[in-house]
């Protein structure tokens, strides 16, 4: 049995307690600890940002991530985006552009995107392409999850 | 509402995705999400040698451990049944492992880490038996044989279950499939052609990389009613083939399929994880939950079929094509699975792309102790069009005429049946041809760029083309193709629509809703579909061969003018008119020439409803396609309507690395009709991606039977910066027998890249490659070896 460790950290904006395992990574801690299924598993390996979470903002791959290195941050998963105003614009350009098909890389890719329009609010798009670089889909081919961030990127408040 | 309503219709239209808030909320729940109270985890250990003997299994320090439920091996489940397509694999192995895949043994404890931690206290013996992993190599004399025994037990009788017949023989040459086909005679062929080429394609491992994971959920009530949360895309067959593995009434089988996180064609058979994880819900009495890592889904998985092709085909001067024969070897690997029966669809692409009066095609697939291989999007397709259309642009090239000419001269009609008894009511593969050429201005780049190959330049341009065939209308491959529907409607207006037809992200839902919209006249809003629970919705043969958005669309199609009929029965008596005088819009009852609202639907439902007669509008529809299981010839026309496309690949080659690089992708599809155009728009698109990934980036590296790069790092996937700019036309031919005039589209748009790109590669450098992928260094062999040839 691996050692546990207490961690107080903010998740989606709510403060949260919780004991784990040392060695365990935040994906799993968000997932089978916390509860939250939004964030999903592709490969464990910081290979295919179907994790990706925010960390204080920054856009990381939660199976990369340590569980007990959320302690005193600010965690934001795709749960926390339903308060966020470019979240939801976010995830509103995906439906209506037609970027979801199987759905599974879907929360990843918006949550890298939530991160790309924090640091570039108008990315053209070869900067949308080079910003989502690290997330992979099997289904759309890209073209559509393009749009949709471009066309949350143009739209008003 | 206003007083009239016009007439609306949403074919065609961009629709989004019914499903699609919910992902993109990150609220979906995946089998990976669900959790079953109770719930044990399952983990399996596999071989760590690819071919030996298996002496001994002691499981005894695994089962001391605390936390452990159960641990397994075949030894624990004497009555195993072969599994897999040609019931030549038993779930968990006896005596033998075949491939570093083979099942050993498998745990189920508190957590995956004790589950993990149990298969590392696993001790097997084993010994190694000499190794196959060359197909070529199998079919010599003296090869180790990989069958040699009967299964169902691996030859040990007395494992078998009394009065059970041993359910594999075994092979004793290797050979784990064959096929034949012929039409006409290719030696009157041969004799009539002024050019006649002969040339061996290599088409490598792939595999789906959905990005969900494989997994499973499996347990018993106290009755002993088995149900599975399964990602299967067959739900009602693998009820049946169940039931046969482990021995129970099929009617006490309850599949229920979560959303899934990718398809693709990987999960059309049975694989030993899904019974090995019912044996352990068995052996523990509690729900047992089994997931892959990504590590485990690479090494585990199926893959795409690699297949050694050697084509022979002819042409006389004017351009008319004179025979085929062809020849191939398919590397089974270790088992059976679908992987093997696709030479069916290659052999049509073979025989009916294009118009050839003889042709001959043999084929076999052997056992190596490789991995072994599924069916997977375009089944075969992939390889047969890279070889078919490869040779279409040499021949051209060798009586001197335009490659697109050449086609154009050859490529079937509307209304023909080729010789293997495909009939092609609609066919718009000309209009394929020509669109895609004007698009993407072929010949003139074509030209051009010829004409620069000899220029000094370290990057060169090339375009190339190629089109396939496929079917578009479902696939008899089994005595029934048929999917039915159930369709109510509430006292509100509400529709809901149970179909056995399983979604897989390609957006199957949205479709048959906007089809049964257009019968009822109801907003998109009203319409659910229910689409994934054996007990609840009725049979369907699977989601495969594109044939999903046909089928179970006619069948909803049904369904609804049954409702529809009924309906408009209802409100003639209530407004004194005839039923042809009414129509349904917009969730009312209204006068049909004029659109003048009669009444709201939901009113006249309620009407129905309390009443003296009370009535319920509940209907339900079964549709069977008009196609043919074809003959022990293969000779039928298999598919109720066929697909067609031509994509034009245009690529910039690094001639100093050997890197290409898509530019442009410009397709013309001939899908019949647009039903959804968003929806369509990305089927395409992911389609292409996939061929891309296909031709160029993709390889499951496969040494001594070990796969070298079971992750991400080194299996590339295409990411976003790669993709090529995209253009695609559609080809609108309206067939008589599809949903509102609707093909099935869901392979075809992956099938044509890598043969485009061939094509593409040999314009802009003059040299052609065989072997898939285009690799960095395979590029740059070729390109030096041409050179060093040329100097
Ligand atoms: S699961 Fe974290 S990057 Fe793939
Ligand atoms: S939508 Fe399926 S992986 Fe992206």
């Amino acid at each position: 049995m691996s050692l546990q460790q207490e961690i107080e950290f903010t998740l989606n904006g709510v403060p949260t307690r919780v004991r784990v395992p040392v060695d365990m990574s935040a994906l799993d801690m968000i997932r089978s600890v916390v509860g939250l299924t939004g964030t999903k598993y592709g490969c464990g390996e910081g290979e295919c940002g179907a994790c990706t979470i925010l960390l204080d903002g920054v856009s990381v791959n939660a199976c990369l991530l340590f569980a007990v290195d959320c302690d005193g941050r600010s965690v934001t998963t795709i749960e926390g985006l339903a308060d966020d105003p470019i979240g939801q614009k976010l995830e509103k350009a995906f439906v209506e552009a037609g970027a979801v098909q199987c759905g599974f890389c879907t929360p990843g890719m918006v949550m890298q995107s939530r991160a790309l329009l924090a640091k570039n609010p108008n990315p053209t798009r070869e900067e949308i392409q080079r910003g989502i670089e690290g997330n992979l889909c099997r289904c759309t081919g890209y073209v559509k999850i393009v749009d949709a961030v471009a066309a949350a990127a143009r739209a008003k408040e | 509402m206003p007083e009239v309503i016009e007439k609306d219709t949403l074919i065609g239209k961009r629709i989004t995705k019914l499903d699609a808030p919910e992902k993109a909320g990150g609220k979906t729940r995946y089998i990976h999400d669900l959790n079953v109270p109770g719930q044990l985890y399952g983990k399996i250990l596999r071989s760590s040698r690819v071919h030996a003997l298996i002496k001994k299994i002691d499981t005894s320090k695994a089962r001391a451990l605390p936390g452990v439920h159960a641990v397994i091996t075949a030894a624990d489940v004497p009555y195993q049944r072969p599994i897999g397509v040609a019931k030549d694999h038993l779930p968990l192995k006896t005596d033998r492992v075949r491939s570093l895949r083979d099942e050993i043994a498998a745990v189920a404890a508190e957590t995956p880490e004790i589950a993990e931690a149990a298969l590392k206290l696993i001790e097997v013996e084993y010994e190694d038996l000499p190794v196959l992993t060359d197909p070529r190599e199998a079919l010599k004399p003296g090869a180790p044989l990989i069958h040699p025994e009967p299964h169902g037990a691996d030859g040990k009788p007395e494992h078998l279950k009394p009065g059970m017949p041993v359910a594999y023989a075994g092979k004793p040459d290797n050979i784990a499939m064959t096929f034949d086909y012929g039409q006409g005679d290719v030696a009157q062929g041969e004799r009539e052609s002024d050019v006649v080429l002969e040339h061996t394609f290599r088409l490598h491992y792939v595999t789906h990389c959905c990005m969900g994971v494989s997994g499973i959920i499996a347990e018993f009530d106290p009755s002993g009613n088995l149900l599975m949360y399964s990602n299967t895309q067959v739900p009602f067959l693998h009820k049946r083939e169940f039931a046969e593995i482990l021995d129970m009434d099929p009617a006490r089988i309850r599949i229920i399929q979560p959303p899934i996180g990718g398809g693709f064609g990987s999960k059309l058979d049975i694989y030993p994880f899904e019974p090995i994880t019912v044996f352990l819900a068995k052996a523990t009495r509690r729900p047992v939950k089994l997931v892959f890592t990504r590590e485990e889904e690479f090494l585990a998985s199926p893959t795409r079929q690699p297949v050694i092709l050697t084509l022979r085909s002819g042409c006389r001067k004017d351009g008319t094509l004179t025979f085929r024969t062809v020849e191939t070897l398919h590397d089974n690997g270790a088992y059976t699975s679908w992987g093997a029966t696709t030479p069916f669809v290659m052999m049509q692409t073979i025989s009916s792309l294009y118009r050839v009066s003889h042709c001959k095609y043999h084929t076999k697939a052997v056992y190596t102790n490789n991995p072994y291989a599924g069916s997977f999007r375009g089944y075969g397709n992939l390889q047969a069009t890279f070889a078919v259309e490869s040779h279409m642009d040499m021949l051209a090239e060798a009586i001197g005429m335009d490659p697109l000419e050449f086609r154009l001269k050859n490529a079937q009609d509307p209304g023909e049946v080729t010789p293997q008894g495909m009939h092609f009511k609609s066919c718009g593969f000309k209009d394929c041809l020509t669109t895609a050429a004007r698009a993407s201005d072929y010949s003139a780049k074509r030209r051009r760029y010829q004409a620069e190959q000899a220029r000094p330049g370290r990057f060169k341009r090339g375009i190339g083309m190629a089109s396939m065939l496929h079917v578009g209308g479902g696939a008899k491959i089994y005595p029934s193709d048929g999917c039915g529907t159930i369709l109510k409607m509430d006292d509100f207006g509400a529709v809901t629509l149970l179909t056995g037809a399983s979604e897989i992200g390609q957006g199957s839902e949205t479709v048959l809703a906007q089809l049964v919209c257009e019968e009822l006249g109801v907003p998109l809003s009203a319409v659910r579909v229910i689409n994934n629970d054996t007990e609840i919705t009725p049979w369907d043969v699977g989601v495969h061969a594109s044939r999903t958005t046909f089928i179970a669309g006619n069948s909803a199609i049904g369904a609804a003018r049954k409702a529809r009929a009924k309906i408009l029965a209802a409100a003639a008596g209530v407004a004194q008119m005839a039923p042809e005088e009414l129509d349904l819009r917009a969730g009312h009852i209204v006068e049909a020439r004029t659109g003048k609202m009669v009444m709201s639907l939901p009113k006249l439902l309620r009407q129905l409803h309390f009443n003296d007669k009370a009535e319920l509008v509940m209907t339900s529809f079964y549709y069977e396609p008009p196609s043919k299981h074809q003959d022990k010839q293969f000779k039928g026309d298999v598919s109720a309507a066929y697909a067609w496309a031509t994509q034009v690949v245009e690529v910039e080659v690094d001639t100093d690395t050997g890197i290409v690089r898509l530019l442009k992708v410009t397709g013309a599809h001939d899908v019949g009709r647009v039903l959804n155009r968003l929806g369509i728009e990305g089927q395409i698109e992911g389609g292409i991606v996939m061929g891309q990934g296909y031709a160029l980036t993709e390889e499951l590296m496969v040494e001594n039977g070990v796969v070298k790069n079971p992750a991400f790092r080194d299996y590339k996937l295409v990411t976003a910066p790669e993709i090529p700019e995209m253009e695609v036309h559609f080809i609108e031919t309206m067939d008589g027998e599809g949903p509102q005039g609707a093909k099935g589209v869901g392979e075809a748009p992956a099938i044509c890249i890598a043969a485009a790109t061939a094509n593409a590669i040999c314009n802009a450098t003059g040299v052609r490659i065989f072997e898939l992928p285009f690799t960095p260094e395979k590029v740059y062999r070729a390109l030096h070896a041409a050179r060093k040839e040329a100097a």
